[in-house]
């Protein structure tokens, strides 16, 4: 009985998410690509005809928002790599007893809802608000100068929002290095900068593939931030997809877009892990 | 009724309820809510899109089996129960409690379950598009929405019940001309108006400099970088065509096409801040923008809390009217409590009651006169904003009536990539 048990149990154990997944990943994900080869309306019904006009028409008409999406999604991501690991490295290796706090402080803004912190953003950074406005009437800025309604704060916002989802993956990597490695790299007369470069950084390789990940991969089809921060000229492949689904109904055109975004998605994940990733993570880990 | 008469004359009603809580419009409302609801209701429409059988088939119009024609209708009995779908605060609201509907149920013994269940015309669509063709109840006895093309939807697919005018004396009597008979529903078979309202331009006079008279001003390039336009396509083309002198009521494609060249050039130039949805007023609010496209239920709302300095216009080349419509879907459980309540409704009291709360335009010119000596609320009763003038009656003009999915999808496509580039 008990060798029996115990070979069952990893997929007992596994068959939970398993189901889950299932369930509300790839159905969905079939669903989406079947609608994208319907031809139809919301009259009429819609069947499935194997034709790949939507595919066509999604990308010549949105290309463009493609590209962006793609753009502000790499911008954000290492923007967000860049401030969040001196932090990250700081709360591993210099937080002392005070870790949970200054993580707790991280996971902050997750207390209120994405959707207000970025509505706040918009009053922050509105043309006559607290900072614009007073610099303005300190005459340390012209009146023209906004940042609403442009790129930079669109990117700014995406990598806002995703700054904690950075921190986490890269504190996790950094918190699991073995202190002695970094002491025997300093005993082998290392220089701190080097000690940091040939040992730390390569261990911490994990953390920053996660957080790529996970930050690449919201941000690529995010469309909040786009609608409140952003202005005509940002409208990023989200926003596309949204309206084609809740206002127009063009569900074939919307699905089609949601399918090149998850395929686009996957060769950039690809590429990425080919390039820096896998190899190396397997070789730390 | 007597009652509630004697305590609003012992006080300002209007300032009472201003000491003791705090209004919200429904445009209010739904800023503060922000994408929330529309980023939570998206969730639902997405699975819900996932079903995608025509709606068309199968449905049981109302010529089929005699749904809302006379004979059927006096074979209908009063309920006394009447379950009601409308938009957050958009009713009048005392303590939670809403004297219009306590003073129907005291008046005709009918109990009202009144829901505040539809954030946008789109998601509540998609929402009750699958039971109504299913020909399953929907669970409410009125529902409201807009008109455009989710309402002609539901026209269209015979999804509504039509009305007994005979049961309705005082919409005969007392609704406004402009409500009365419009091009999306012709005769107001289906619908009749709960609230409306214009969407004409605001302004921020210390910022634009002059006064605002025309929709040419919005295509003025001394305003570049600070024009706001709305996200809402129907809104958007229809300023494009009101610009160029066309009437959008009866527009065709070709109109459509020279419209997006003109809002193209529009945004081109750079003269867009951005195109809003309902945050449009906290940017005119903030001076992002100096003049904006606007609706006016939330410019009167404005002025009243914090921004006296903002202004509205009617544009002499015309306004768009729109309207939020009470009607009866298929398969209501209770069609005569619906009926009884919206010609209770249309009674100038109750219309002004919720008027002097709600803010937008009245579909009751005759509420004016108890707004003012009884409800005693003259910021109200005089606010062109709620009663409107005959002048700015005569410029309100009507949407672009889809006749179906194509042309919907034509404008779709015409006018989206302007927004959406």
């Amino acid at each position: 009985m008990e060798p029996r048990r115990r070979t069952l149990a990893p997929y007992l154990l596994g068959m939970p998410g398993g189901v889950y997944l299932a369930v509300f990943f790839i159905v969905p994900l079939f669903a989406v690509l079947s609608v994208s080869l319907q031809t139809g309306n919301p009259d009429t019904g819609f069947t499935l005809t194997w034709h790949w006009h939507e595919y066509v028409t999604a990308i010549s008409q949105y290309h463009t928002q493609f590209v962006r999406s793609f753009f502000y999604a790499g911008i954000s991501t290492a923007v967000a790599l860049v401030l969040a690991y001196p932090m990250a490295y700081w709360i591993a290796f210099h937080g002392g007893r005070h870790k949970s706090t200054y993580l707790l402080l991280v996971l902050l803004p997750f207390f209120v809802s994405f959707v207000i912190r970025t509505l706040a953003w918009q009053f922050i950074l509105s043309d006559q608000g607290f900072v614009l406005g007073t610099l303005k009437s300190w005459h340390l800025l012209p009146q023209s100068v906004h940042v609403l309604s442009t790129r930079t704060a669109v990117i700014a916002g995406l990598t806002y929002s995703a700054l904690p989802f950075m921190a986490l993956p890269l504190y996790v990597a950094l918190e699991r290095i073995d202190r002695r490695l970094v002491r025997a790299a300093g005993d082998l007369y290392a220089r701190p900068a080097s000690s940091f470069l040939r040992v730390i950084l390569p261990l911490s390789a994990p953390g920053v593939f996660a957080g790529f990940l996970l930050v690449f991969v919201t941000n690529v089809g995010d469309y909040v931030n786009a609608a409140i921060l952003g202005g005509p000229g940002t409208t990023m492949i989200g926003n596309v997809i949204q309206t084609s689904y809740l206002q127009n109904f063009d569900y074939p055109m919307a699905s089609a877009l949601s399918s090149l975004l998850i395929a686009g998605t996957l060769i950039v994940i690809y590429l990425y892990a080919r390039a820096f990733g896998a190899a190396r993570i397997q070789e730390y880990a | 009724m007597k009652e509630l008469d004697e305590k609003l004359d012992s006080l300002d009603a209007a300032l009472a309820r201003g000491l003791t809580q705090e209004r919200l419009s429904r445009g209010q409302f739904l800023r503060r809510a922000g994408l929330g609801g529309a980023a939570a209701l998206g969730l639902g429409s997405f699975l819900s899109a996932c079903g995608v059988g025509g709606s068309s088939s199968g449905t049981t119009t109302a010529a089929s089996n005699g749904v809302g024609s006379a004979a059927w209708w006096a074979k209908q009995k009063q309920a006394g129960t009447l379950d009601f779908a409308n938009w957050p605060l958009y009713i009048d609201t005392d303590h939670g409690k809403h004297p219009s509907l306590e003073q129907f149920t005291k008046q005709t013994g009918i109990t009202v379950d009144y829901k505040e269940v539809i954030q946008d015309n789109a998601p509540f669509y998609a929402k009750i598009a699958p039971s109504l063709q299913a020909g399953q109840s929907i669970g409410y006895d009125i529902i409201v929405m807009t008109n455009g093309w989710y309402l002609t939807e539901l026209i269209n697919h015979g999804w509504l019940i039509p009305l007994d005018k005979a049961k309705l004396p005082n919409f005969t009597k007392y609704a406004s001309p402009i409500v009365k008979s419009p091009a999306y529903d012709n005769g107001n078979t289906y619908t009749v108006a709960w609230q409306s309202g214009f969407t004409g331009i605001a302004y921020d006079p210390k910022l634009t400099g002059r006064e605002i008279t025309s929709i040419q001003d919005l295509f003025d390039p001394k305003f570049k970088g600070h024009v706001g336009m709305m996200s809402d396509n129907t809104e958007l083309g229809s300023a494009g065509l009101l610009q160029l002198g066309i009437d959008p009521a009866t527009s065709t494609q070709a109109d459509w096409k020279k419209a997006a060249t003109v809002l193209q050039k529009q945004r081109d130039d750079g003269l867009v801040r951005q195109y809003y949805d309902q945050s449009y007023i906290k940017a005119l609010e903030n001076g992002d923008t100096w003049i904006t496209q606007a609706w006016s239920g939330d410019i009167f709302q404005a002025n009243a809390s914090g921004y006296p300095h903002l202004k509205f216009v009617v544009p002499k080349e015309g306004v768009m009217h729109w309207t939020d419509n009470m009607m009866i879907p298929m398969g209501a459980a209770h069609p005569v409590d619906a009926l009884e309540w919206m010609n209770f409704y249309y009674d100038p009291k109750i219309a002004a009651e919720v008027a002097d709360w709600v803010n937008y335009l009245c579909p009751v010119p005759a509420a004016k006169q108890v707004i003012a000596k009884q409800l005693q609320d003259p910021g109200v009763a005089n606010s062109p904003l709620v009663f409107p003038t005959k002048a700015m009656d005569a410029k309100a003009r009507d949407y672009y009536t889809f006749k179906d999915y194509n042309e919907f999808k034509t404008w779709n496509g015409i006018f989206d990539p302007i927004i959406q580039s």
